[in-house]
């Protein structure tokens, strides 16, 4: 099983960097950009036979424990089976 | 005054706090390895600044669950005292042994240089010596420095005298220009409720030997030895 993780600041957390990028692709043109959030992507695989219900609460506890600081970002995942 | 100071991988400044405990105030001061489980009896304990694991995920998500930490946890509930500078810092908030969390720096760079902090609250035991808002110029480096609470955990911060130092101009005022991080409110360090716990951004450790030309560190350790 294979954990595809996205980190991203939660609402009213500045993001320096998404501004930046806003900024920068405003510049080149791209105005329908409303707003951009820069974030973290992780792959975590799981041990072949880890049923999706124990994965989904395994990676979320992981997520909460270690992998997000729950104070300023926020987390969503998916689980598909390893290539 | 028995001090402690730990050493993680990559801490880097602990060099520099055991020299001005040691040699400087001539306290017993001795290493703490982040693997040690069994700690002896400490007066204070201090978190020095680097970059432990390298600052992977987070800096100090990592550190927050060496070995050491489980027994500094149970110190810390006990009302053991902690200084946790810069990287220290981080650690102490990943551990949730202080409110908040640190951010990259506003300009995304990191950030060297000497600054000025105002002296919010000198009733704890890391500033019961200094003048009521006084002014200390201490340096600053770090990359992870912008702090940041919700609103309403700011007001409760600010109700319980728990914001310490705050970033301000050489006459102490808060403006944004005096602010090198981004911080919510200037904030430089945050206490725990008990006061018994301190984080701080700047380096005392950098300005507190008489060798050396600056000294505003040293109402900081002078208040922790003052307060035994």
């Amino acid at each position: 099983m294979l954990a595809k993780i996205h980190v991203t600041f939660k609402d009213g957390v500045l993001d320096p960097q998404g501004k930046a990028v806003h900024h920068a692709l405003a510049d080149l043109g791209y105005k329908e950009v409303q707003a951009v959030n820069i974030g973290k992507y992780m792959e975590i695989r799981l041990a072949d036979g880890i049923s999706e219900d124990e994965a989904q609460s395994r990676i979320e506890e992981m997520c909460d424990k270690l992998l997000t600081n729950p104070i300023i970002e926020s987390y969503r995942f998916t689980l598909a089976p390893s290539e | 005054m028995k001090c402690g100071v730990v050493v993680f991988p990559g801490s880097n400044c602990d060099r520099d706090c055991y020299h001005v405990l040691k040699q400087v105030y001539k306290l017993d001061a001795q290493w703490i390895w982040h693997k040690d489980l069994r700690l002896e009896k400490f007066d204070l304990i201090v978190l020095p600044g680097g970059f432990s694991y390298g600052d992977y995920l987070r800096p100090g998500a990592i550190a927050r669950f060496s070995p050491v930490m489980k027994t500094l946890m149970d110190y810390a509930r006990t009302g053991g005292r902690i200084l946790g500078i810069c990287n220290g810092f981080q650690i102490l908030l990943e551990a949730g042994l202080l409110p908040g969390a640190l951010m990259r720096n506003r300009s995304q760079t990191f950030i060297c240089k000497p600054v000025y902090v105002r002296v919010e609250n000198n009733r704890t035991p890391f500033t019961g010596q200094c003048a009521e808002k006084a002014v200390l110029q201490i340096p600053i480096a770090h990359a992870d420095g912008r702090f940041f609470v919700s609103d309403a955990d700011l007001g409760r911060l600010e109700d319980n005298g728990q914001i310490v130092l705050r970033y301000c101009d050489r006459n102490g005022e808060t403006t944004e220009a005096a602010n090198p991080n981004g911080s919510v409110g200037n904030i430089a360090a945050v206490a725990n409720e008990a006061k018994t716990i301190l984080g701080m951004m700047p380096h005392p450790e950098r300005c507190a030997d008489p060798l050396w030309a600056d000294l505003d560190g040293e109402p900081i350790f002078q208040s922790l030895i003052q307060s035994f």
